[in-house]
């Protein structure tokens, strides 16, 4: 996976790991693969970078599954942050043709309690990434 | 999803409509963020139109758990009247945390209660999203930034399954609501002020509800 980490070392981590995943990754995976994926690694307190996000039915189910897992001792949910989607964006006969959906665009999704929104416009989010 | 699948869903809508029972009441789903005044709104149409309310508001977050739906609630506009079921949710979110509630006077246990409920209220929501409405009314609190991304992923869904969407800017009784930012957040589609508190400007939003849903 194309993924970068700050931790080092042994033992208990003491940075927060961000796995940056491709397109080509998530290509081929069903909607539920896609959502396991990124909760299994956010429920593990990592942040998660999809160079393409989801789809409207996919954000919507991953929203629904969150949800169920949420658990007053641990888990609180997620912080999801992506840009707006493009009014430019691909819409051609060829591209969705090819079952290309304006998807494409920069998501990023940690644990609710670690990642805080700071700013966000149409072309730049900041956010505060902080350890459990 | 390509193009075919996209034909096909178009041919399915186009089939469904044609054999449509058109007495049947189009079903309505007043989606926003928690707070955002969506039971005030469900309850002033349904007071308005059927003399009952929907369900209790509050100003604690997560206060409609459940969606409820108040049926066959018929709306009079130049002679003539639209009926539409009218289906009030729980806010929207990503994130509950009992702790929230903790800070509105309640013990632990019933705050990770509410926070259950809460999360189960939210998933039913989507879930009403993707199978059971026919049109929209998105509420949003006009004196919070709407840019937020619970609003842009929802406000996407809606689109992506081709709902017509009227965007309610609420609470404009308060000092600092700023109905200008709501619509400049979704220029794609109409804003419509409102105080459902107060009831001010409703004569325009059964216009629109009337001309959106009819």
């Amino acid at each position: 996976m194309p993924e970068t980490t700050s931790s080092s070392g042994d033992g208990p981590q003491d940075g927060v790991q961000v796995d940056l995943i491709s397109t080509e990754r998530m290509n081929g995976k069903t909607s539920m693969e896609k959502i396991r994926l990124i909760l299994d690694s956010v429920r593990e307190g990592d942040i998660v970078v999809l160079e393409s996000g989801l789809t409207p039915d996919e954000e919507s189910k991953l929203i629904e599954v969150t949800m169920s897992e949420i658990n007053p001792d641990g888990f609180s949910g997620i912080e999801i942050e992506s840009f707006p989607q493009s009014e430019t964006s691909n819409t051609t006969l060829l591209g969705r043709l090819m079952g290309a959906q304006e998807t494409s665009k920069l998501t990023v999704i940690g644990p609710a309690n670690q990642i805080q929104s700071l700013h966000k416009d149409e072309t730049l989010i900041s956010a505060l990434i902080s350890r459990q | 999803m390509g193009l075919f699948a996209d034909l096909r869903d178009s041919v399915s809508r186009v089939t469904a409509s044609l054999f449509a029972d058109d007495s049947e009441p189009k079903r309505i789903g007043i989606y926003g963020p928690p707070n955002a005044g969506k039971t005030t709104l469900a309850n002033r149409i349904a007071r308005d139109w059927t003399g009952d309310a929907v369900g209790p508001e509050s100003h604690i977050p997560h206060e409609t758990r459940r969606a409820r739906r108040k049926e066959n609630v018929e709306i009079e506009r130049n002679g003539k009247t639209v009926t539409i079921d009218i289906v009030d949710t729980p806010g929207v979110t990503t994130k509950v945390d009992y702790s929230q509630f903790l800070d509105h006077d309640m013990e632990k246990d019933e705050a990770v209660r509410r926070s259950r409920e809460a999360t189960e209220g939210v998933a039913e929501a989507m879930h009403w999203l993707r199978e059971d409405v026919d049109g929209v009314i998105y509420v949003l609190d006009a004196t919070n930034d709407p840019f937020t991304q619970v609003n842009t992923m929802l406000i996407g869904i809606i689109e992506s399954r081709d709902l017509p969407v009227l965007i309610l800017a609420n609470k404009t009784d308060l000092d600092d609501a700023n109905i200008q930012r709501v619509s400049n957040a979704f220029p794609q589609h109409e804003t419509i002020p409102l105080s459902a508190l107060e009831g001010e400007n409703m004569d325009e939003v059964y216009d629109k509800i009337a001309a959106y849903f009819g």
